[in-house]
């Protein structure tokens, strides 16, 4: 089970356990963290799930594309890092995960 | 008054948002979960679509695993609610068991207007509301050859979509003359009829079903109103949803075609709230008339709401409702509210299934239909939550674009 750590726009920092196959968004609200909501429950369509993968992580992941890419264009602090972390399937090897949170999802 | 104990009648979206959303907020007390489904707490939009499709399993369904609701101390109790004593605040089960509460939240959805044709009972008529229904479906959907969609709202359409991704020949049974016409623009739903006619859908409108015709129990076709015979194996129909008030009207709660609640989402009794599918609130966005809104953000921003004022922070429920479908390629996002509407400005090329409609009423923007442009659901989303300033004719010029004019309006 890969553990991934998520570090908040204060500083807080969580240890969560998450699956292969799951998504990084759902990781997060099993967890119960703040800052990431997940309203569509991962459907690309809501953007309440934005989040900053590390830089030294970014490539891990295919780059995002479409539905997501548009959704993005409009997060509250979008960064070149930013994400919609519905669409990031965490897969084997990815111990050590490291996810910022925003500020805000608004 | 200290409160020791909530306790919600439903556990599907707006009711789990209920339950997680206290315990985010820092409420210690009793929380016990009503639900008369099996399993754990799960979410509807990808029964119609995704679950459907195969493309996601059972568990990515559930909002939380079963640890969850053990670690938050949030109690699951799968039964019916069948009466509420408000004397004594109390519910009753219908194993018998009552649970007291110093504060309940009705949240018990809506059930699906059913098919009142003769015939309907037969094997392979369906509606879509439960998991227990998708899962029942998703087999034959496989194997149907030939399948008759009644309604050509959201769910019928979305069943449209995967029965024809399919293979299957599809026909949509539509007493309008268009596809989604209480919800979006004639625009909208013009490229939306294209688009599934492309994929093989053929739509019927003006068309109501007469009656099923059934072969040994099972389905064989269906005959319409006007006697054109179609042939079908499987039958899905969308026809509307009922809201589930029969707790609400036997415990005495005003009811106006939903329960009927305030601008805090408190029902005509201090102690009782409601909200989701069931719940007819007074909307700011709707010249603060009752509306009763199906939808994920509704339940879950409602209950929100209702967890923030239940820890003492109330404030009126104001969040702009916001929806979204997705049939087949197409991903269709609404923000606002599109009633009265009078002109609308369109951007994007319709031939590439990219299009967004900006619907006015009196010159004042009052939502925005975006189909495959994301972009412009999350400018919109934005523009509406405030008295937007946006004319028809700034929208109307040459080069508009919503995100830039969302950019530069900002206060
Ligand atoms: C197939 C389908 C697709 C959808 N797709 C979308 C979509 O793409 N986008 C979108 O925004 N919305 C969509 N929706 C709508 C959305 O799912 C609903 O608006 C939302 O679930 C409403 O939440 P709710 O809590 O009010 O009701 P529900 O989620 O329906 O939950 C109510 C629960 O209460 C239970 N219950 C009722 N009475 C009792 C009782 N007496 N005792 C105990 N339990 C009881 C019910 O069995 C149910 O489990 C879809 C709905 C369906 C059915
Ligand atoms: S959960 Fe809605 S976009 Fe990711």
């Amino acid at each position: 089970m890969p553990t991934l750590t998520f570090i908040e726009h204060s500083g807080t920092t969580h240890q969560v356990n998450g699956e292969v196959g799951q998504s990084v968004m759902q990781a997060a609200t099993f967890a119960m963290l703040p800052g990431i909501q997940g309203d569509c429950g991962g459907a690309c369509s809501c953007a309440t799930c934005h989040a900053y993968v590390d830089e030294a992580w970014m490539e891990r992941f295919p780059p995002a594309e479409g539905t997501e890419v548009d959704m993005l264009d409009n997060v509250t602090e979008r960064r070149a890092n930013s994400r919609l972390s519905c669409q990031l399937v965490i897969a084997e090897g990815m111990d050590g995960l490291l996810i910022h949170l925003p500020a805000s999802q608004y | 008054m200290a409160l020791n104990s909530v306790v919600i009648v439903g556990a599907g979206q707006g009711g789990f948002q209920v339950a997680a959303s206290l315990r985010q907020e820092g409420y210690q007390g009793n929380i016990t979960l009503i639900g008369d489904e099996p399993g754990l707490p799960y979410q509807r939009p990808p029964l119609s679509k995704a679950y459907l499709l195969g493309k996601i399993s059972a568990t990515a369904l559930l909002f939380r695993p079963k640890d969850f609701y053990t670690q938050q101390n949030i109690e699951l109790v799968h039964d019916q609610a069948v009466a509420v004593d408000r004397n004594n605040r109390q519910v009753r089960l219908a194993s018998g068991r009552t649970v007291d509460y110093d504060h309940l939240v009705l949240a018990m959805g809506a059930h699906n207007r059913p098919l009142s044709v003769p015939g309907a009972e037969a094997q392979g008529v369906f509606g879509i509301k439960t998991k227990a229904d998708a899962d029942a479906l998703a087999p034959l959907v496989k194997e149907a050859r030939n399948v008759v969609v009644v309604g050509a709202g959201f769910v019928g359409l979305e069943f449209a979509a995967v029965a024809a991704a399919n293979g299957a020949t599809v026909h949509v049974l539509e007493l309008g003359d268009r596809p989604m016409a209480r919800a979006v623009s004639r625009e909208m739903s013009e490229l939306f009829r294209c688009a599934h006619e492309g994929w093989g859908v053929h739509f019927d409108f003006r068309q109501g079903i007469g009656h099923i015709l059934t072969e040994g129990g099972k389905v064989c076709g269906v005959e319409t109103v006007e006697g054109k015979r179609l042939l079908a194996d499987l039958v899905v129909y969308g026809i509307g949803v009922i809201p589930n008030l029969q707790l609400a009207l036997e415990a005495g709660l005003d009811i106006d075609n939903g329960i009927t609640v305030d601008s805090t989402l408190l029902t005509s009794d201090p102690h009782i709230s409601s909200l989701g599918d069931v719940a007819a609130f007074p909307c700011i966005h709707n010249d603060q008339k009752l509306l009763r809104l199906e939808s994920v953000q509704n339940a879950v921003d409602q209950g929100r709401a209702i967890a923030a004022r239940l820890v003492g922070k109330p404030a009126p429920y104001t969040a702009l409702p916001w929806f979204w479908t997705d049939q087949g390629t197409l991903k269709l996002q609404i923000a606002g509210l599109s009633n009265g509407c009078d002109s609308t400005v369109v951007l994007g090329a319709p031939e590439s299934n990219q299009l967004s409609v900006l619907c006015f009423r009196q010159d004042q923007l009052v939502a925005v239909e975006s189909c495959n442009r994301p972009g412009d659901h999350m400018a919109a989303r934005k523009i509406l939550a405030r008295p937007p300033r946006l004319t028809p004719a700034e929208a109307a010029a040459t080069g508009f674009e919503l995100k830039v004019w969302e950019a530069a309006n900002r206060d």
